[in-house]
């Protein structure tokens, strides 16, 4: 039986979509089976960042619906045999799903699947609230901005409500020489305020956005930081202990970074 | 048995009067029943010749009712009754005896409830009485208490000490950066001064009724009540 993993953020922007796309790519390059729930009813784009747009026929709506079996609606990967999509719907809203449908869809697919990872849509409605309701495990996501800080510290406060284990962190889109300058939150403090488990920080880079207008997750293109940052995020979700990539032009940070890590593990 | 009755009645008084170096105090009687007791003062406090006495100055009185409990519709007949007989304003009614529910009111406005868990952005704690959290609170977050607010960790977020009123009342934490701070009905925000946000804590100063912000040690001397040792 596998486990379910929320990934969620409360801001939208953040980059929730392309973290899911690549963390789930990432596992499937480690041979794990994996199978990815865009949650995001009425704003589908996961199926647009993994390339699949073209390949629905049915959405997570028709599932919880009874109009199609589970698995009629799940969309198997170009590139992989083990990934896996269940698509939202485009047309309909977060309404459409109740709490408990989600749960039941994860259950069953937690049966053949090594990893579910759920695509949370933004906001702490519905939407949400269907997002996590089938979830074991959830990762924030969040960019090192005040706002984008502060909507993650609501956010794992409303998930310590849950029956889901201790929220981790990524810190998407650091921009390393902003931190240099003191012009962004920098690392220390972001895991100092919102108090969780640090999973990984993915650095800023156009490429990332280049591969998700392609539908070809970065994480595909072992030559890039960001690439390297969601693999080693995907090998610590399965246990494994990886340092903190360095961020190279700053050294001052490399050692806080990396004493960072020493004071953790 | 009537006849006997009648004449413990009127031998006994259930309501006296004296003048003490604080002003007149009314002792009532706690043995008798309420309605004996307001018989007795609609008798006893009829003062002969007292046509003019609206135009006479008020005088104060308080009234020691023992071991007897009143609730508020008998205070107010009680307040009533001494003023149109005798003119005496009603100072203070006191009474030895509370009802369970004030006492456990006023045991919890007296305890120090403890909490450890962090204040994240959109939660709110709110305790009656004095709150101990060993966790931060985070910008969004916000503690409340009716007594002081001792947190242990970093106070970012708002805080509200004395939230029904209590002016008294403190706030201290171990890194004290708050974007809001109310003690009572004042507040005190971060724009307002840079400088005042030096100190590990926040009290209410009475001469001009604002929020001050200070080091520990000053708390004993303005805060005495503060120690319970």
């Amino acid at each position: 039986m596998g486990e379910a993993i929320v990934i969620t953020s409360g801001k939208g922007g953040v980059g929730k979509t392309t973290t899911t796309a690549n963390i789930g790519t990432s596992l499937a390059l480690l041979g794990k089976k994996v199978c990815l729930i865009d949650t995001d009813i009425g704003l589908r784009n996961l199926d647009v960042i993994m390339g699949l747009e073209n390949r629905i026929i049915y959405d997570l709506v028709d599932v919880a619906h009874n109009r199609c079996k589970l698995h009629q609606a799940l969309i198997k990967d170009k590139r992989f045999e083990c990934l896996y999509l269940l698509p939202a719907a485009q047309t309909k809203d977060k309404s459409a799903v109740k709490p408990e449908q989600m749960k039941k869809m994860v259950t069953e697919l937690k049966q053949d699947y090594d990893y579910v990872i759920i695509d949370c849509p933004a906001g702490i409605e519905q939407g949400f609230k269907n997002a996590i309701a089938g979830a074991d495990k959830s990762i924030v996501v969040t960019n090192p901005e005040t706002s984008s800080v502060r909507d993650a510290d609501r956010i794992i406060g409303l998930l310590e409500q849950e029956d889901i284990e201790s929220p981790k962190l990524i810190i998407n889109r650091l921009k390393a020489h902003m931190m240099e300058n003191g012009d962004s939150l920098d690392v220390d403090e972001i895991v100092s305020i919102l108090a969780v488990e640090l999973l990984g920080i993915v650095t800023d880079d156009e490429l990332v956005i280049r591969a998700s207008n392609r539908g070809e997750p970065i994480a595909l293109n072992p030559d890039t930081k960001a690439s390297q940052a969601y693999r080693n995020i995907a090998r610590r979700i399965l246990g494994e202990s990886v340092p903190l990539m360095s961020l190279e032009e700053d050294k001052g940070l490399l050692k806080k970074v990396k004493q960072f890590f020493g004071m953790r593990t | 048995m009537a006849q006997k009755q009648r004449q413990k009645k009127s031998n006994t008084h259930y309501v006296t009067i004296k003048g003490t170096k604080e002003g007149l105090i009314l002792h009532l009687d706690d043995t008798c029943s309420f309605d004996q007791l307001l018989e007795e003062l609609e008798t006893k406090l009829i003062h002969p010749g007292t046509e003019d006495s609206s135009e006479s100055p008020k005088i104060t009185v308080k009234v020691k009712v023992g071991k007897r409990y009143l609730n508020k519709p008998q205070e107010e007949i009680l307040r009533n009754i001494i003023y149109q007989k005798k003119n005496l304003i009603v100072d203070i009614i006191e009474s030895d005896v509370i009802t369970r529910e004030e006492a456990e009111f006023m045991k919890k406005e007296n305890e120090i409830t403890s909490v450890s868990r962090m204040i994240r952005s959109g939660q709110i704690l709110k305790v009656q009485g004095d709150l101990l959290l060993v966790g931060d609170v985070n910008p969004g977050g916000t503690v409340a208490a009716t007594g002081n607010i001792f947190v242990m960790g970093t106070l970012k977020g708002n805080v509200h000490a004395g939230c029904e009123g209590r002016k008294s009342a403190v706030v201290t934490a171990s890194v004290l950066n708050p974007t809001l701070v109310r003690i009572a009905d004042q507040f005190i925000n971060e724009e307002e001064n840079e400088q005042v946000y030096s100190g590990e804590c926040a009290y209410l100063d009475e001469e001009d009724n604002t929020i001050k912000f200070d080091r520990l040690h000053i708390l004993h001397q303005i805060r005495p009540g503060l120690n319970r040792l």
